[in-house]
């Protein structure tokens, strides 16, 4: 099988430091390894981070709450909308605001199509890392179709900044609801050819199988989350454990591995993809029901009015100086937010005293907690597997460090 | 006499050397067209029409980029690496033969620059050779990366070389030649006495070995591993630029056109094609050789589109498995494929 032999380092043997990173085609993002290698074996390994490190936990509280959006774009900035929604339910939870059914169904379809962007992203880049460059650039062109749904709804793609504390900037319109329904078509053949391509690849299923294997306990002493943490075999989602933006209506299921193997991983995510599919017609067909032009709740005090308004009329001109300029009375608190991130937990916990800005805000970054275990795990591993192993945890830098 | 021979070996020298090279060059667009093709893309379709002078292009950015050569290096053998890859590479097409001998006039010319009686294994020695460059490069450059690429280049080229070696003996069972000129003539036609007479039919399986050896001594996916963008940057030519990574990514296509040479000649019956007799009467000796050639190009391009689909297709090995493929389970084939071959042929001498 696949598992690696540990090396024997007691002998006078020399081996070789190989820094791996912090640009290396295969981090795909800025992070350092300094691997000890012996031969093409890993003796041990280091982990650097912090290369793009921006500080966003000390900016966010020289910031207003609505203006901490930006921040979260660039964390997992593969799938941008799961953080800022997550964001906003988090200050919606401190300010004690309830979203119209609506709002919560759009928002899940944007969140689920972000997850299926970053898993995406996460089994194109498996396939490169591998050798197999083809499959990717089939699933990157339907990443373009979910990109163009984003542009459709907020205008921007890739740090798309979308919502708003209180609901959505304005209504998804006739186009954005056809591109969706038009993906949801088009998606399943390609998502299926891609399955063709690598799930029974006998040369796949060798560099994959039995690679860089966890056992739960062991996973879960590293509190790793998300798909990760599902392939060991342990059934914990967020979006089931503590539902939010009403996932409670949905019918999905959570896939689960019994490995937790690199191949395991990317079986999970490629499942997880159909899942989301499914929650994403659930959620079409629930926003349909509701009624429509309903995109934020009414909370004055938080969500900016319309610009028209604030030319014309007096009350909404003061909301806006009152929400623009900070000077909004928030409770003070202390909380904790999660919501399913593409990489896991995606957590905010945030202490707030009163004023304008966040007294303390802390980010649970998913990649930033699952990368402390690389390093442990690379040990005796070949160097070929390291690399698929990291790509396979999906490491976002821009989560990593934030 | 002594000098018409020598000016047309010479003419024949340079034409064969222009038609590789334009091969490898073209070979480079059309991997990209390939790729695109595959990828559900466009590709090159800037540089003239349909991005036919892509090669140009390309060719002639990497003679006016900057030469670097790293100050920890050893300059004469970095630039020693890729100019023995070349090298190499350029000189493997001596020995195929590339059609029937043309009649011109009184003048017999042999569309082959050297009949050597060895040319299998002059072939052998020259791909053989083919992984010093590799070698040198990688370990002139003075980088991890590079001589990480250039030692798996080695091993890998070493053990794919046995299982070859084991694939051409079978083979040469079968035609008891070395020349390629006369394992060439014996292919003659496509049927014979009820059988085919291209040896693939007799050597599926030494076909099968030599492909995917053939595939590995051009350092191609899925046996890309002394390169592997993904774990080794660029493998053992990451710290060239300019024209000397030119020569080594050039190299590389030279080897494939020249591998895609020897595979055409060796199995599927080179300049030979059905009814190339009914051909060969109606145009004369003069002008039939020519078809001859056509077709053992567009074999040639048959098997370098393969090489392309291959890698745009399918993932690399790992290198222990790379390593369990070459020794315990090619070579076993091949050693297999030597004894059934003897076994068969002594058989057919008792029963036929």
């Amino acid at each position: 099988m696949n598992q690696p032999a540990i090396v024997d380092v007691s002998g006078n043997k020399e081996t070789t430091t190989l820094n791996l990173g912090p640009t290396h085609p295969a981090t795909h993002g800025v992070f350092q390894n300094v691997l000890e290698m012996d031969g093409e074996r890993i003796v041990s390994g280091v982990s650097t981070i912090g290369y793009i490190h921006r500080a966003f936990e000390k900016i966010a509280e020289h910031r207003p709450f609505y203006q901490i959006t930006p921040l979260t774009d660039r964390m997992n900035y593969c799938s941008s909308p799961i953080n800022n929604f997550g964001w906003h339910m988090t200050v919606e939870k401190m300010l004690g605001i309830q979203m119209p059914k609506r709002v919560d169904y759009m928002r899940v379809i944007i969140m689920e199509l972000a997850r299926i962007s970053d898993h995406l992203i996460c089994n194109g880049i498996l396939g490169v890392d591998t050798g197999a460059y083809s499959g990717f650039l089939y699933l990157m062109e339907q990443r373009e179709h979910i990109y163009e749904i984003y542009e459709e709804i907020c205008g921007a793609r890739l740090t798309t900044n979308i919502g708003r504390i209180g609901g959505f900037e304005r209504d998804f319109n006739d186009i954005a609801f056809a591109k969706i329904k038009k993906f949801i078509k088009d998606f399943p053949p390609v998502l299926r050819e891609f399955e063709t391509l690598f799930d029974r690849n006998r040369i796949f299923m060798d560099r994959t199988v039995g690679v860089a294997p966890v056992t739960p306990e062991v996973a879960l002493s590293y509190s790793w989350t998300g798909p990760i943490l599902r392939a060991t075999g342990v059934d914990y989602d967020v979006r089931v454990a503590e539902p939010y933006s009403s996932y409670e209506e949905f019918d999905f299921d959570i896939p689960v591995g019994t490995t937790g193997d690199v191949y395991d991983r990317y079986i999970l995510r490629n499942e997880e993809m159909w899942q989301s599919l499914r929650i994403i017609e659930q959620a079409l067909a629930k926003v349909e029901k509701e009624p429509k032009g309903v995109f934020h709740a009414n909370v004055p005090d938080f969500y900016l009015p319309p610009k028209e308004e604030v030319y014309n009329n007096m009350e909404a001109l003061i909301y806006h100086f009152k929400i623009v300029m900070g000077e909004i009375e928030t409770p003070k608190t202390e909380l904790y937010h999660c919501v399913e991130g593409a990489n896991g937990e995606l957590g905010f916990y945030l202490i707030n005293d009163g004023g304008r800005t966040p007294y303390r805000l802390h980010f649970r970054r998913p990649s930033f907690i699952n990368y402390q275990m690389y390093a442990p795990m690379s040990r005796g591993m070949l160097l070929s597997d390291a690399i698929i192993n990291m790509s396979s945890l999906n490491v976002i830098a821009g989560e990593l460090d934030a | 006499m002594e000098l018409a021979f020598i000016i047309e070996k010479f003419a024949l020298v340079t034409v064969i050397f222009l038609i590789s090279l334009g091969v490898a060059a073209y070979s480079t667009l059309a991997e990209r067209k390939i790729a695109a093709f595959l990828q559900g893309r466009v590709g090159p379709h800037r540089a003239g029409p349909h991005g036919m002078f892509q090669p140009l292009a390309d060719g002639g950015k990497m003679f006016f980029k900057e030469e670097i050569i790293p100050s920890e290096s050893n300059p004469i053998l970095f630039i020693m690496g890729p100019s023995l890859a070349l090298l190499t590479a350029c000189i493997g097409s001596a020995v195929i033969p590339w059609g029937q001998s043309m009649v011109i006039g009184d003048t017999v010319v042999d569309l082959q620059v050297a009949d050597i009686n060895v040319g299998i294994l002059y072939i052998f020695g020259v791909v053989s050779l083919g992984v010093y460059g590799i070698m040198i490069g990688g370990w002139a450059s003075n980088n991890k990366f590079s001589l990480m690429g250039a030692i798996r280049a080695a091993s890998q080229n070493i053990s794919y070389e046995i299982a070859m070696g084991l694939s051409i003996i079978a083979l040469l069972m079968v035609t008891g030649t070395l020349s390629l000129k006369e394992i060439a003539e014996q292919q003659h036609g496509f049927w014979h006495n009820g059988w085919f007479t291209w040896n693939v039919f007799n050597q599926p399986l030494g076909f099968l070995l030599f492909i995917i050896c053939a595939f590995a001594e051009c350092n191609r996916t899925p046996f890309d591993l002394p390169e592997s963008e993904n774990e080794l940057v660029a493998g053992y030519h990451t710290e060239y630029s300019g024209f000397k990574l030119g020569a080594f990514l050039f190299a590389e296509y030279i080897n494939m056109f020249v591998s895609s040479a020897v595979m055409a000649t060796l199995y599927w019956g080179g300049y030979n094609y059905p009814g190339m007799d009914l051909v060969n009467e109606a145009l004369g000796s003069t002008w039939a050789p020519l078809v001859g050639v056509a077709v053992l190009f567009a074999k040639i391009f048959l098997f370098i589109f393969f090489f392309m689909w291959i890698r745009w297709t399918i993932p690399r090995f790992r290198y222990d498995q790379l390593m369990h493929l070459g020794w315990k389970v090619l070579i076993p084939i091949g050693i297999a494929n030597i004894v059934l071959t003897g076994v068969w042929m002594t058989l057919k001498d008792i029963l036929f």
